[in-house]
């Protein structure tokens, strides 16, 4: 057993929900006790999706346990099939219809259904949403792929691709997709296919058509397009095009899959980044230490953005998805940081609180962590929230994706210029640091003692018997607040470090040059 | 088990007269009983609810709340992993592990429940011997206590019947000499029910008790002089539990509205023998201002036509608050359980046009609402959305469970929960 407060996963079967949610006319009859569909929620109210998932629950309960629950569900496949009519159904069970060990798959295949019937096996008390959503794409795929289908010679057509991983509820994956046939339209790459959103099981049999696949959340895609490599002889593009950089290698690749130019694309003049990086209001970005944590593939780019695009120094990698730890593990060698590959958000935080960093970048659950530490914070990755389905474009990937990266993660820093005003007027009674930086939301004098959502220094909990002497507490009083709570540690640990029993004004200047870049 | 496996409002014995009930029986679209712990573990501050289950119950309270502004709250999953069931480990030893570990680390618990979801109940992991064994072990720092949240056996507001059935058994025993008491059962907001102790105060009753008391090691007592009085109508399993220490309860209507309050009030004021005439003095100013401020919803809601989705069994008490106050049309009203009983004087009241279902084929139910084209439906938020996308105005029903709406001083607040979709439907202009 496992003690959980908070989960960044659901289970297998909600990963399956987001495959079936995202594609046309395919149905998921769903092996389930009364309550599981909470799940539905997540997609109407999240997403804000305005038709039900396409799955359909048995509901069985205590009563029909000692009785059939087998026919309950080959009833509600029945129905289902009858009344949504789709191209194919998946088929599996959740947690607790695991336990009762009906065999969806078979009983389906034993109903002679009107259309396919994909039997998945999920593994509820081994595996997590992620592995669910790719699993179960790769069965669809494999039982649905047209193997006669081939791409054809060359010779005379534009090259064809498949974009494989986009599905309902993911972090911005519809906007990454405008991206990406932006950038396939200007290479003159044609889409085969698009998978799973919006993709019906027909569409799916057409799969072999392309000529190639590009692999956008390896997460969701990677199993299907493995298979595909080795079936169809399909190459993969396994860049992810989140960055500058990294969509110009994106592009590079792709161009070179279809035999294309690349010049037309990589000459993309949308891509503000690199300049808005170089200009002087972003040289207080150097060195700010940020942590990340999100899934693999979303925490290695970031990683990458942070150190090569932005000139933040990183001080905490880590990803949930046990998976895809790999790739996070090379990537915080490369960044001389302890890799923190765990699905415990606790020790997320302790190790948030011990890096201490300038910023984090994370989930909705370092948004959380970081609002209690008083911490700014940008979110990089799934698991999602409704502000996470923006009304507005806003990618992730692709140049624009870059722009966007550049303005959410700089925005919830207090501004270069404005750095230098409120330390050269922190002590003018109108211009009180208290107010945090002038454009954000809430930037309104607020009484301290009213929001106890947002203690300023929670970090550590306050030792009545301060070491510190008045005149040292003052003297940090007058230090801006977004550096406060780490010159308050640095200088603790200066002190404990070199066995001062007492933090007075010079402990707390020798702590300053001591910790000085 | 402290529950009792099955609820007794589905097999009451029905009444010769009584009004024609649809049963049906498919999907349903309802959280499970574990939902509750999200309500239960705000009231009950020095509570803690371990559920023991799969990552899905972690989910679904995670999802189903959205309660991620808590540090850390006050509920956790130990979520069962493959060694469990293979029998690697012994799961009772597991849980003392878990239970250990978060005692350790939450020294401020003072009542613990486990809570079982439907994996445990399928495996038939035993939650009573545990709590009785980790009982022995932590008591008198921590009380240890287990009920089933499990949605093969409670949906979504059974949870809390099972959790206060489970504390019954804990409440000491009033004397057999003891004066008559009053007990108001159902966990309802502090704000609200500072009011109604307030209130019974002015009548002069003044031997008041509450269950789910705020503090869980601090229960009221009970015995044959309690009576009793049901906040929420979905109190089947803890109604039983009650009268099994002795205790009656005073039928009433629930406190929903200025009559319905009203009637809750007086049902206590007869058992005590109040004078009518200083009854109604002191009940007199808020029934008057919960009039008043219904009335700003009136020109909104009345004649439009509803339809309630089985959620929260709040649903018959709030179509015959609509209906008799409000003059709005009950088209459906949907439940998940109808405990005839308890409800036996809020279906008299029930305008007999209404269609009263119980239990759920959602894709069945859904195709009535489409053939209804009520003037606004009240489903869960599975569904809100998709109705809303197919040009139908919807009230989310969880907002009746979280919000608080019993009593004189919130009648004008329900009102207006089922005012603002329509009021906005008519000022949206895009």
């Amino acid at each position: 057993m496992q003690l959980a407060v908070w989960t960044y996963a659901g289970p297998p079967h909600v990963g399956a929900m987001r495959v079936a949610t995202a594609m046309d006319k395919l149905h998921y009859v769903l092996h389930a006790p009364q309550g599981d569909t909470y799940a539905d929620l997540l997609f109407t109210m999240i997403e804000r999706r305005g038709h039900r998932p396409p799955v359909t629950y048995t509901t069985f309960e205590a009563r029909d346990l000692g009785k059939d629950t087998a026919q309950l569900f080959q009833d509600a496949a029945h129905d289902a099939v009858a009344r949504f009519d789709p191209q194919a159904i998946i088929v599996g069970a959740s947690c607790t219809a695991e336990l009762i060990q009906d065999d969806p798959g078979g009983l389906s295949e034993a109903m002679d259904l009107p259309c396919p019937a994909i039997a998945l096996e999920l593994p509820s008390y081994q595996r997590k949403e992620n592995w669910g959503a790719a699993e179960t794409f790769y069965q669809i795929v494999r039982n649905l792929a047209d193997k006669a289908i081939t791409p054809g010679p060359r010779e005379g057509r534009a090259a064809r691709a498949n974009i494989l991983g986009p599905t309902a509820l993911g972090f911005r994956h519809r906007d990454d997709l405008v991206e990406i046939r932006k950038i396939l339209d200007k290479l003159g790459v044609e889409v085969n296919l698009v998978a799973p959103l919006g993709a019906t099981p027909h569409d799916i049999t057409q799969i072999g058509n392309a000529d190639f696949n590009i692999v956008l959340y390896p997460e969701i895609a990677d199993e299907a397009a493995r298979w595909l490599e080795r079936t169809f002889k399909q190459p993969a593009v396994r860049t992810i095009p989140i960055g500058v950089s990294a969509t110009n290698a994106f592009i590079v690749d792709v161009a070179e899959l279809a035999g294309a130019d690349p010049t037309p694309a990589l000459g993309d003049t949308h891509s503000r980044l690199p300049w808005w990086s170089r200009s002087v209001d972003s040289t207080y970005l150097t060195g700010k230490r940020v942590f990340i944590f999100g899934d693999a593939t979303h925490a290695v780019a970031a990683a990458r953005i942070a150190h090569e695009e932005l000139g933040f120094e990183v001080c905490g990698l880590g990803c949930y998805n046990r998976e895809f730890a790999r790739d996070v593990r090379e990537a915080a060698k490369k960044y001389g940081v302890e890799p923190l590959i765990t699905d415990d958000h606790l020790a997320v935080e302790q190790a948030i609180m011990e890096a201490a960093p300038e910023m984090v970048l994370g989930t909705q659950m370092e948004r959380h962590i970081a609002k209690r530490l008083g911490m700014p914070c940008a979110v990089i990755s799934a698991p999602v929230h409704v502000q996470d389905f923006p009304a507005r474009h806003s990618p992730q990937m692709g140049y624009e994706g870059a722009n966007v990266i550049f303005d959410t993660w700089v925005h919830p820093l207090v501004m270069g210029l404005e750095e230098h005003l409120l330390t050269m007027f922190r002590e003018d009674f109108e211009f009180s640091d208290e107010n945090g930086p002038s454009h954000h939301a809430a930037h309104a004098p607020r009484a301290p003692t009213l929001d106890a959502e947002v203690p300023e220094e929670p970090v550590i909990p306050h030792n009545p018997e301060s070491i510190w002497t008045i005149e040292a507490e003052r003297e940090l009083k007058k230090i801006p607040f977004f550096v406060r709570g780490k010159a308050r540690r640095n200088t603790e640990a200066f002190a404990a470090d070199q066995g001062r029993p007492e933090i007075d004004i010079e402990t707390l200047y020798d702590a300053k040059a001591h910790y000085a870049r | 088990m402290n529950a009792p496996a099955t609820l007794p409002g589905c097999d009451a014995p029905q009444a010769k007269a009584a009004r024609p009930v649809l049963r049906e029986r498919g999907q349903r679209e309802v959280f499970c009983g574990l939902t509750g712990i999200i309500w239960l573990h705000r009231k009950m501050q020095d509570a803690f609810f371990l559920v023991v289950g799969s990552r899905t119950c972690a989910h679904l309270l995670q999802s189903a709340a959205g309660v991620m502004i808590f540090a850390e709250p006050r509920f956790a999953t130990a979520i069962m992993e493959e060694r469990d069931l293979a029998g690697m480990v012994d799961c009772q030893d597991e849980l003392d592990r878990v239970v250990g570990q978060l005692l350790d680390r939450r020294p401020d618990i003072k009542t613990l429940f486990l809570v079982g979801s439907c994996p445990s109940e399928v495996i038939k992991l035993d939650l009573a011997k545990a709590a009785e064994r980790l009982g022995a072990r932590h008591m008198p720092q921590v009380r240890i206590l287990n009920y089933s949240g499990s949605g093969i056996e409670t949906t979504f507001t059974q949870g809390e019947d099972a959790c206060l059935a489970a504390l019954v058994p804990e409440m000491p025993a009033s004397p057999i000499d003891a004066p008559q008491e009053l007990l108001i059962v159902g966990s309802l907001p502090d704000i609200v029910e500072d009011q109604f102790l307030r209130l019974f105060d002015q009548l002069g009753i003044d031997r008041v008790g509450c269950l789910p008391a705020r503090n869980a090691r601090d229960l009221p007592q009970v015995g044959p002089n309690t009576r009793y009085l049901l906040a929420q109508p979905f109190l089947a399993d803890t109604a039983m539990a009650l009268e099994n220490r002795g205790a009656q309860r005073l039928d009433a209507l629930f406190p929903f509205g200025a009559e319905g309050t009203t009637h809750w009030l007086k049902a206590a004021a007869d058992a005590f023998g109040i004078d009518e005439m200083h009854f109604n003095a002191v009940i007199a100013p808020a029934r008057e201002r919960a009039k008043r401020a219904i009335q700003h919803s009136r020109k909104t809601l009345e004649g439009k036509r509803i339809t309630f989705l089985p959620d929260s069994q709040l649903e018959i008490p709030l179509a015959r608050f609509l209906a008799t106050e409000l003059d709005m049309e009950p088209v459906e009203i949907g439940t998940p359980y109808l405990h005839r009983d308890h409800c036996a004087q809020e279906l008299d009241l029930i305008p007999p046009s209404a269609r009263i279902s119980e239990g759920q084929h959602v894709d069945k139910q859904l195709d009535r609402v489409r053939a209804d084209k009520p003037d606004l439906t009240v489903c869960g938020l599975g569904l809100a959305n998709p109705l809303e996308a197919e040009g139908l105005s919807t009230k989310w029903a969880i907002e009746l469970v979280f919000s608080p709406i019993h009593g004189f001083d919130q009648a004008g607040d329900l009102a207006e929960l089922f005012a603002r979709p329509l009021r906005r439907r008519d000022v949206l202009e895009v």
